[in-house]
């Protein structure tokens, strides 16, 4: 092999060694906000933590895994009505949370191995069937009994304060843990094969990438984040109503937040949850017009500015915070920005 | 017993209502390569425009329709030549997402400008919204249930003759199969497309008409009738005409057959044949793989 | 005035530059073979004047008019048709749609339907056969006869013999040259040099998507064209290097 003296490969920048630095601080900040904040602010902050873990692991779905779903409220809603029914079975509430998303990740497993074999359009429609029916179904235990819905009693052993910053400690907990695991993916030999298969699925599995199996591994972490976050959600609302959480708002949430943060990009979720709870915290109470201009927002998106703002940043200025892909340096920039990375099929017919 | 055959009967003739509704998305899948989610919300769009000119100014729902279905082909050609021809280029994911987009803007459009109350245009055709011929003692046709049926296949007929026997239908044809070829034969593949466009939304303007006249809606309602009309759709085999309306008739059995078992079984039973149809599918394109890699292996 | 001028033509594939700087002029009535390489830019030059690519630089100009940014299916209609390399028939329509298909651009002129199956007498009994199920050299046929049917003023003709059975070539080349005979003018891209040099009135050689020899059938050679076939030409052939 030849070694260009000119050319060396790193992972870390001195900016992504700064970045990770900043977060670990960031959250470590987070973590003793209870202490300084009143109860609404801890709610507020608790909302936002659970919009990342969605905008998050719907990215990796969508933006890593090249799959759309409109159905990811079927994940949440379960994971809220598994919660329901382990606390009402006798598990501690907060611990049934956690158990909630892990179970419905393992029943996430089944429906990937068939719906992973739908393709674009109709994935994404198929999941939103799973959705309905799932909905359906948990409308017919009588515990839930219906859209009537039931609570989570079991929270009421605890003191509101308590309470909240139970709530918070554990969505900023599973936050972390959600972001660490896609940053785990993401450096391992699976994040390469996710990301050669969301540049050109064809040609990652003639490069011998386990395309099923690499989609498979993204499908249960969606499901588990989107249960998760239906699990955390019950938390903070205490109530369950189907209605409220298998409807299809939350996927229309989840692709505005990662169509204008920036679709396949790391920080680019994280970046469009926090400006979605500062637009809902803004124009949330102005009713429909908010949710026409959610919609008209992530149109505009998908057709002028597919990458989204962080997309769009990373383009401009070549900003990379953390350290998921490979630099390669001595490489004329030119060069780097010329390839083209849309995944577009070169035009047939040169000769 | 004859409960059960009534049931039978009437899934059937729901169908057609189903062929209807995917008749249109059926018809931009197998063209565009695309699946328009906003298409339910877009039968809505009609639906509200027949109330609006039923209520306000006194138009019967089919005189109507001279009114509403040259708009919805002109609102197809404009949303194609706006909003679809850019998404398409924007490859796989795009079109998903925009007319995803496109949906919610649509229903909360129309429920800023209607409301949360339910509507309907059974008001508006009189008798033809409950009458109905009997067969036997339990067994009864509806009238409009019958015309929405026949329309189904009138619809689904014309298509086809219209693809095979018209330029047009020709160029949309030839389009769906290579549309960067068409140019080099004079065919402007972007007006094809937009062509399709409006004539599915033709369809889908049709299929608000009957969903208004023989059912209640709401701004909200356009994502069920998508579902509807994606299952319909699926299950007789994507892109194939008269696919639909098998599909059609398979979903409306399973709903009318459900409902009879608990109040709950219309939906669940659809869904669940739905899932098993593309289940079986997949399980029997495995096989015939397999089966074919066998027969390839040992000749 | 030539019927087709082209200018200083660049067109690109991405990074790739596949037509860098040509000029070539075609005469009414004229029929002139492209020879040169795989990948020597033969196939982007006459899709680039057919307008299936768009160029970056340079102009097209056809029978007076600038043609550089019409797209393909307007071209149509003032007399551009190419038959495309590897046939690109519409494989799931019959013979006969696709041929009436061609006539979408509306251009007025002695072909029809029946007069393509008058040229391409093998055709008729496949009349009602879809294109996916015919021989290699039928389907030719078609694609030629759906090219015509647009009424060209000048037939663009990419790789006619690929993948054809000798037979099925020489029958192709047997009903061209009732075309190149009638005053068809004819751009062709043809891998047989002597095929080529037999059918054409004028050579184009071009190597890494620029000209680098032309001439007048008999008086250049095959050495001549060889060479600058694979670069190995010297100074004297490199006209418009």
């Amino acid at each position: 092999m030849s070694q260009d003296p000119a050319i060396r490969v790193e992972r870390w920048t001195p900016l992504s060694r700064i970045s990770i630095l900043g977060a670990a601080i960031v959250l470590a900040i987070l973590a003793t906000g209870p202490l300084f904040f009143d109860n609404n602010a801890i709610d507020k902050l608790t909302t936002l933590f659970i919009y990342v873990i969605l905008a998050v692991t719907w990215n990796a779905l969508a933006g890593y895994g090249g799959l759309v779903s409109v159905g990811q409220q079927a994940f949440f809603g379960l994971g809220a009505y598994a919660a329901v029914r382990l606390a009402d079975a006798g598990v501690n509430v907060y611990a049934s949370l956690i158990l909630a998303a892990v179970i419905i990740a393992a029943v996430s497993l089944p429906i990937s191995s068939f719906m992973l074999r739908l393709k674009g359009g109709e994935f994404a429609i198929g999941m939103w069937v799973v959705a309905e029916l799932c909905h359906l179904l948990v409308n017919l235990d009588s515990l839930v009994q219906g859209e009537t819905g039931t609570s989570l009693i079991a929270l009421n052993a605890y003191e509101a304060d308590t309470r909240h910053a139970l709530n918070y400690w554990v969505a900023l907990g599973s936050m972390t843990v959600i972001l660490v695991i896609l940053f785990v993916l993401l450096r391992s030999r699976i994040g390469s094969a996710i990301q050669a298969i969301r540049d050109n699925e064809e040609a990652a599995a003639a490069l011998g990438v386990r395309v099923m199996g690499t989609k498979r591994i993204i499908f249960v972490f969606a499901a588990f984040g989107a249960a998760l976050a239906g699990a955390l959600w019950l938390a903070t609302a205490i109530t369950f109503q189907p209605k409220t959480y298998f409807g299809v708002q939350w996927t229309a949430y989840m692709i505005f937040m990662v169509l204008v943060g920036g679709l396949g990009t790391f920080e680019g979720a994280i970046l469009g949850a926090l400006i979605f709870f500062l637009i809902e915290a803004w124009f949330g109470a102005s009713g429909v017009w908010y949710l026409v201009g959610l919609g008209a927002t992530a149109l505009i998106f998908s057709l002028f500015v597919p990458r989204g703002i962080w997309g769009w940043l990373e383009r401009r200025y070549g900003l990379n915070l953390l350290p998921l892909g490979y630099r390669i340096l001595g490489i004329r920039p030119a060069a780097r920005t010329a390839i083209p990375n849309d995944g577009a099929a070169p035009s047939a017919g040169t000769s | 017993m004859m409960i059960w055959v009534n049931q039978i009967v009437q899934g059937i003739l729901l169908g057609g209502y189903y062929a209807v509704i995917a008749c249109g998305l059926s018809f931009m899948f197998s063209v565009m390569r695309m699946i328009n989610l906003a298409h339910g919300s877009l039968a809505i769009v009609a639906a509200f425009a027949l109330f609006v000119l039923a209520d306000q100014y006194g138009l019967n729902p089919f005189t109507a329709l001279i009114l509403v279905l040259p708009a919805m082909a002109a609102l197809g050609w404009v949303l194609q030549r706006t909003i679809l021809e850019r998404s398409q280029r924007g490859g796989l994911l795009v079109p998903i997402l925009s007319t995803f987009g496109l949906s919610i803007v649509v229903d909360n459009l129309l429920f800023e400008q209607f409301g949360a109350d339910t509507r309907s245009l059974a008001p508006f055709i009189d008798e033809l919204s409950y009458d109905s011929w009997s067969i036997t003692d339990d067994i009864y046709i509806g009238k409009l249930a019958a015309l929405t049926f026949v329309t189904a296949i009138i619809i689904l007929g014309g298509l086809q003759l219209f693809l095979t026997r018209t330029q047009l239908g020709r160029a949309i044809r030839a389009t769906a199969e290579d549309p960067d070829t068409v140019g080099l034969i004079g065919i402007n593949a972007k007006r094809v497309n937009a062509a399709a466009a409006a004539i599915a939304l033709v369809t889908v303007g049709i299929a608000g008409a009957f969903l208004g006249m023989r059912a209640t809606f709401d701004a909200y309602a356009g994502g069920p009738q998508l579902i509807f009309a994606f299952e319909a759709a699926v299950i007789g085999g994507a892109g194939s005409l008269w696919g639909t309306l098998i599909g059609g008739i398979v979903l409306g059995v399973a709903q009318s057959v459900g409902a009879q078992i608990s109040p709950q079984g219309f939906l669940i039973t659809g869904h669940a044949v739905f899932l098993a149809v593309l289940f079986g599918r997949l399980h029997l394109d495995t096989i015939g793989t397999t089966f074919r890699k066998t027969v390839r292996r040992s000749a | 005035m030539s019927l087709l001028e082209i200018k200083k033509l660049d067109v690109r594939h991405g990074l790739l530059q596949a037509v860098r700087g040509v000029d070539l002029t075609v005469e009414k009535g004229e029929t002139v073979a492209l020879v040169g390489a795989n990948g020597a830019g033969k196939t982007t030059l006459l899709r680039a004047i057919a307008g299936a690519h768009l160029p970056a630089g340079g102009s097209v100009h056809f029978d007076g008019v600038d043609i550089t940014h019409i797209p393909a299916h307007s071209r149509v209609g003032l007399g551009v048709a190419l038959v495309p390399e590897g046939r690109r028939l519409f494989s799931q329509m019959t013979v006969e749609e696709n041929l009436i298909l061609a006539r979408s651009a509306g251009r007025k002129g002695p072909w029809t339907i029946d007069r393509v199956f008058e040229a391409f007498p093998n055709l008729v009994p496949r009349r009602k056969a879809k294109a996916g199920n015919l021989s290699g050299g039928e389907q030719q046929a078609t694609a030629i006869g759906r090219a015509l049917m647009t009424n060209p003023e000048i037939l663009l003709l990419d790789e006619v013999s690929l993948g054809l059975s000798p037979l099925a070539v020489d029958r192709v080349y047997a009903s061209l040259d009732t075309l190149i005979h009638g005053g068809t003018t004819i751009i062709l891209v043809e891998q047989d040099l002597r095929r080529a040099m037999r059918v054409a009135d004028r050579i184009v050689c071009m190597l890494e998507g620029k000209i680098v020899l032309e001439g007048k059938r008999g008086e250049i050679t095959r050495e001549q064209v060889s060479e600058a076939y694979f670069g190995l030409g010297s100074a004297k052939g490199r006209v418009h290097a």
